[in-house]
């Protein structure tokens, strides 16, 4: 077992708080990603957990025992980085045998693990070579195989992927989706790209301003943001808000008592002559679909509907929410209600 | 693109030519016989290759004696400097601390300060506490001039080194102390090399502090400045050989090192 346990954790760089009081369970074999805008503390809070940096208050505990106070290297996990920290000086080999030769296993233990490793990630025909030969991917996939042939209780990756292009990023994604998924290792899985939180996920924890604002599966965390906050930040467009209580009625939205603002996803808003009337300002055609920005009250929303649909840029059309898929924000910018069926 | 390469090429030969040829110009000297010395017109290539010269410039009493020194003297600055410098760049390049900055211009200042003002308290000083006219009390100067370099070019190095490396040789089961001996020393290792031959060079070729701080167990510059005046002009060639070849060797020599091995940065 070795589940992560957070609790109450706080760190201020000098007088600026950057976590405030933040808890985070994650349940054995499970990836999580902590998701948030830049400064929102995510990494900090990784490092935390790796030992790298120390927390002003409360604890963590690895598989029910405390390790806060202990240095990194006696935590039992493995950490990738951003900008991969292979060792130049050592041939791949050399990298991926470095933790083991650290713990001091056997010589033909380690022999093997670095095989398995390096076949993992298909990197078995690069162990001669050394980091300065290797491309950016190749050299994140010796970070992982590094990180992985220690056999760590956790795996701690701080923005793996986000300094490789597009193309290389959607395929180790998915690559290390599956990898994570066959390994069953605890992972802790920090980015600020929300595709990439969506898709790797079991759970997403939405950071905002050194706290944590949702927690819970990716489909929930789209479906029901539970503040303005996740709603806004999360989705291509995000999500909708409309705070103008006159314009309810016309896109077919009843409100519960409390409620203040309507956040509504782009793609829950349909073309309905007998809608709310608005005027289109720009149309973009997105491929499958057309992403329609309109103005509505003193605001703007943004309608995503089937490609084909004929509106056409300053036209006049008619827009109605899908009554299911409305969310109602109470005056503290919280969801309210139940937020939606339980699992 | 062609083009510029070229000029840089012609530049830099040019730029070679003007910093080797007095080089040249002590070595064919150093090594020619007596009477060709003094003769005239000189002709660029040696007429007939001697040792004559330097045989009697080792033989003259006190010559070998001075060249041990020296070399005994180079050899502790350059441990001190590096056994002082690197621990001082190292955490000027990793640890915030309060006055880090005032801490830097202090390095550099020591050099602001004239060794000439210095010198009198600090000879009576060491023969006070027995330093005077021994190889360490002249190394101990000498580390003081090389110091600030080898700190701050030291603590440059560090600091090209992404920390991430240590860091995630920590997590991967290594201790601080191990991490530094087996990442990041083996980084530093060429700018460390360099740092070390410049405080060697340094300390080779002080003449002040040397002639000060010693009577009997004078280093070369010492020896050769003491003498220089009642000296003919092939013993003074042959002083200025001896001065400059140990530096090019040693330079030659480590120069593998003073190029990166590896491109110490891996973003």
């Amino acid at each position: 077992m070795s589940d992560i346990c957070v609790e109450a954790i706080q760190k201020a760089f000098k007088g600026q708080p950057v976590l405030r009081s933040l808890s985070l369970e994650v349940k054995d074999r499970e990836l999580c990603v902590l998701l948030g805008p830049s400064g929102c503390g995510k990494t900090t809070l990784l490092r935390i957990i790796a030992g790298l940096e120390a927390a002003d208050g409360g604890s963590v505990s690895i598989g029910g025992s405390r390790v806060d106070r202990l240095p990194p290297q006696r935590r039992n996990l493995a950490m990738v980085f951003q900008n991969y920290a292979v060792f130049p000086h050592m041939t791949i080999r050399e990298n991926i045998a470095f933790g083991l030769r650290m713990k001091k296993a056997a010589g033909d233990l380690t022999e093997k693990r670095v095989q398995s490793a390096a076949e993992m990630m298909q990197i078995g025909n690069l162990l001669d070579r050394y980091p300065g030969q290797l491309s950016g991917g190749q050299r994140q996939r010796v970070a992982v195989a590094r990180s992985l042939a220690v056999e760590p209780d956790v795996l701690l990756m701080d923005e793996p992927l986000s300094n490789l292009d597009a193309l290389l990023r959607l395929e180790m994604r998915s690559e290390l989706k599956a990898l994570l998924k066959e390994r069953g290792v605890t992972t802790i899985y920090v980015t600020h790209d929300q595709t990439e939180a969506l898709s790797l996920a079991d759970r997403i924890a939405v950071m905002h301003s050194g706290g944590i604002e949702q927690y819970d599966r990716p489909e929930r965390i789209y479906r029901y943001p539970a503040t303005v906050m996740v709603g806004g930040f999360i989705g291509t467009p995000p999500m909708n808000f409309v705070s103008d209580p006159a314009l309810f009625a016309g896109l077919g939205a009843s409100p519960p008592d409390g409620a203040v603002k309507l956040g509504i996803r782009p793609e829950d808003l349909q073309i309905d002559a007998t809608g709310l009337r608005t005027r289109a300002l720009v149309v973009e055609m997105l491929g499958a679909s057309l992403q329609i920005t309109a103005r509505l009250g003193d605001g703007l929303i943004r309608v995503s509907v089937p490609a084909g649909s004929p509106v056409l840029s300053g036209q006049e059309f008619g827009l109605r929410a899908d009554g299911d898929k409305c969310r109602w924000y109470d005056a503290g910018d919280r969801l309210m209600g139940e937020g939606g069926p339980k699992e | 693109m062609k083009r510029s390469a070229e000029r840089q090429f012609w530049m830099a030969s040019a730029l070679a030519l003007l910093w080797l040829m007095p080089v040249y110009a002590i070595a064919v000297s150093a090594l020619s016989p007596e009477a060709d010395l003094l003769a005239w017109p000189k002709s660029w290539l040696p007429a007939a290759l001697s040792w004559e010269t330097l045989r009697f410039f080792v033989q003259v009493a006190g010559v070998w004696d001075a060249v041990i020194n020296s070399a005994i003297v180079a050899a502790l600055t350059m441990v001190f400097s590096i056994a002082l410098g690197a621990p001082a760049g190292y955490s000027l390049a990793r640890f915030h601390f309060k006055g880090q900055n005032l801490f830097r211009m202090l390095i550099v200042m020591t050099r602001a300060f004239p060794l000439a003002i210095l010198s009198l308290p600090l000879v009576t000083r060491f023969i006070s506490v027995g330093l005077y006219d021994t190889h360490l009390g002249v190394a101990l100067v000498h580390t003081a001039l090389a110091l600030p370099f080898s700190i701050l070019v030291s603590s440059s190095l560090f600091m090209g080194i992404p920390r991430e490396l240590e860091e995630a040789s920590w997590t991967l089961g290594c201790g601080k102390i191990r991490s530094f001996a087996r990442i990041v020393l083996p980084l530093a290792l060429p700018g460390l090399a360099a740092t070390m031959i410049f405080a060697f060079v340094v300390s080779w070729n002080e003449v002040f502090a040397a002639s000060v701080l010693t009577l009997n167990q004078r280093t070369l510059t010492a020896f050769l400045f003491a003498s220089l005046e009642e000296s003919p002009l092939h013993f003074r060639l042959a002083g200025g050989f001896f001065l400059t070849v140990p530096s090019l060797v040693f330079i030659f020599a480590v120069r593998k090192y003073l190029f990166s091995m590896w491109g110490i940065s891996d973003k």
